[in-house]
């Protein structure tokens, strides 16, 4: 029992690693914020794009959000970081990391707001641009403010799961908290850091996974 | 443009390392096959919980549902892989990477079957009872059915979410399809095997991914 206290809980361990612990947890703080502002504003504006109904660009938006949903972000971050260099394209492991969740959460974003402007009677478009409101105007102030009631539960749980997958970072090289931890473990021959980097995880994770739910139960019954 | 090709994609490459990505490829198969099931299985057992009369019961699951959604499933996978030699148990990478994989997929199907079963008219389980089955008759042959039809979309949905997320296994470098394509993208400098391995992914997902949006598209305009 002791054993296992002194290798999962082990207090000298903790505080010498938890500056690094630290400056990682900023990492994946920063590089998860801002994965969900860029994800979240290109899915919103490819679903808006797509509003126009012009053929071209509905299939290339269509083919977008279908290529990056099949591919798994750990194998577009392997993409980014290992093969496009070899074409004389280079970006540091940070950059590959939030340009390809960015992408893959830009891309199921992309279907939910559509999903959710397709579910807006079309009367509301008509209405609205009947009344002098400028197509931007019916957008902002009609049609987003009823399909982000439709949109908010499936966007903040994909959200979620996609943006947790900052950990996945760690597999190309950017000292977010995990690849910090499995550094400072194989240092230490302790486990403690590992258990930091989770709990760092759920101090981020958790409250948006219970405010997500709350929001769930409270759109389901409007 | 010669370049870009000898680089992305060369055929020499191909042809030379085919075999080592398709067995790559029918690894992740492997996975699949078996967090699938399993997931599903854990994910209906839990959303019965949540479900039941108990409140004790109910309260867990949101608990663990919560939990689990919140957990990046990569670090489950890496404390699992370290941390449990430390318990005596010595699981090899392919026990590491199912326990994860359930563990994470079995709070999403949770969810998902506990929508389903809310959707389901508590008259029909009544109906059910009092033709004299018994309650976990009327689970089996009325709600779980009804529940699942209702939220087919969304389970299918969260599949094709299991088998991408197979690939963490690459990271305790179990060679399934995208360990395999980092593997031979190491030995040869070349984009080819990566290129090779999303273009393999998305073969296998993509007409999943498709019947996916039908199923969506068609229950949202039954709903209008």
């Amino acid at each position: 029992m002791d054993r296992i206290l002194a290798q999962f809980f082990n207090a000298e361990v903790a505080a010498q690693y938890l500056p690094s612990m630290a400056s990682g947890f900023a990492v994946t703080l920063g590089l998860a914020a801002l994965i969900v502002v860029t994800g979240l504003s290109g899915g919103l504006a490819l679903a808006v794009a797509r509003t126009f109904q012009l053929r071209a660009v509905t299939f290339a938006i269509v083919a977008y959000a279908d290529i990056l949903r099949c591919l798994p972000p750990l194998t577009l971050m392997f993409m980014f970081y290992f093969a496009f260099p070899l074409a004389g394209i280079s970006m540091s492991g940070m950059t590959a990391a939030w340009l390809a969740l960015s992408l893959v959460l830009a891309a199921f974003s992309e279907e939910i707001f559509w999903t959710a402007f397709l579910s807006i009677n079309k009367g509301q478009w008509e209405a609205a641009r009947s009344t002098g409101l400028s197509f931007g105007q019916t957008i902002s102030h009609v049609i987003l403010p009823q399909a982000m009631r439709v949109a908010i539960p499936s966007l903040t749980n994909r959200t979620i799961a996609i943006t947790k997958g900052v950990a996945l970072a760690s597999a190309v090289a950017v000292p977010e908290m995990l690849g910090e931890a499995i550094a400072a473990t194989s240092y230490s021959s302790n486990s403690t850091p590992l258990l930091m980097a989770a709990a760092g995880y759920m101090i981020i994770f958790l409250p948006l996974a219970i405010f997500s739910r709350r929001l769930e139960t409270r759109f389901r019954w409007n | 443009m010669d370049d870009f090709l000898q680089n992305f994609v060369n055929w020499q490459i191909v042809e030379r390392y085919w075999p080592y990505l398709l067995r790559g490829l029918g690894q992740t198969a492997m996975l699949s096959a078996i967090a699938i099931p399993v997931g599903i299985f854990a994910g209906l057992a839990i959303a019965l919980m949540a479900t039941s009369k108990s409140r004790l019961l109910r309260g867990l699951t949101v608990v663990y549902v919560d939990f689990f959604r919140a957990f990046p499933p990569l670090v489950l996978l890496i404390l699992i892989n370290a941390g449990l030699p430390h318990f005596g148990l010595r699981l090899p990478p392919l026990g590491s990477i199912i326990v994860a994989l359930l563990l994470n997929s079995s709070s999403y199907y949770g969810e998902i079957f506990r929508a389903g079963l809310l959707s389901v008219p508590r008259g029909l389980e009544e109906a059910a009872r009092a033709t004299g089955l018994s309650t976990l008759q009327a689970a089996m042959h009325v709600r779980v059915p009804i529940a699942t039809r209702n939220v087919l979309p969304d389970l299918l949905s969260n599949t094709l979410e299991l088998v991408k997320l197979t690939s963490i296994a690459a990271v305790v470098t179990f060679v399934e399809l995208t360990q395999a394509a980092r593997v031979v993208q190491g030995l040869t400098f070349n984009a080819t095997p990566i290129v090779i391995a999303a273009l393999l992914y998305f073969i296998v997902l993509w007409p999943l991914a498709r019947l996916v949006s039908r199923l969506e598209t068609r229950s949202l305009s039954a709903r209008r």
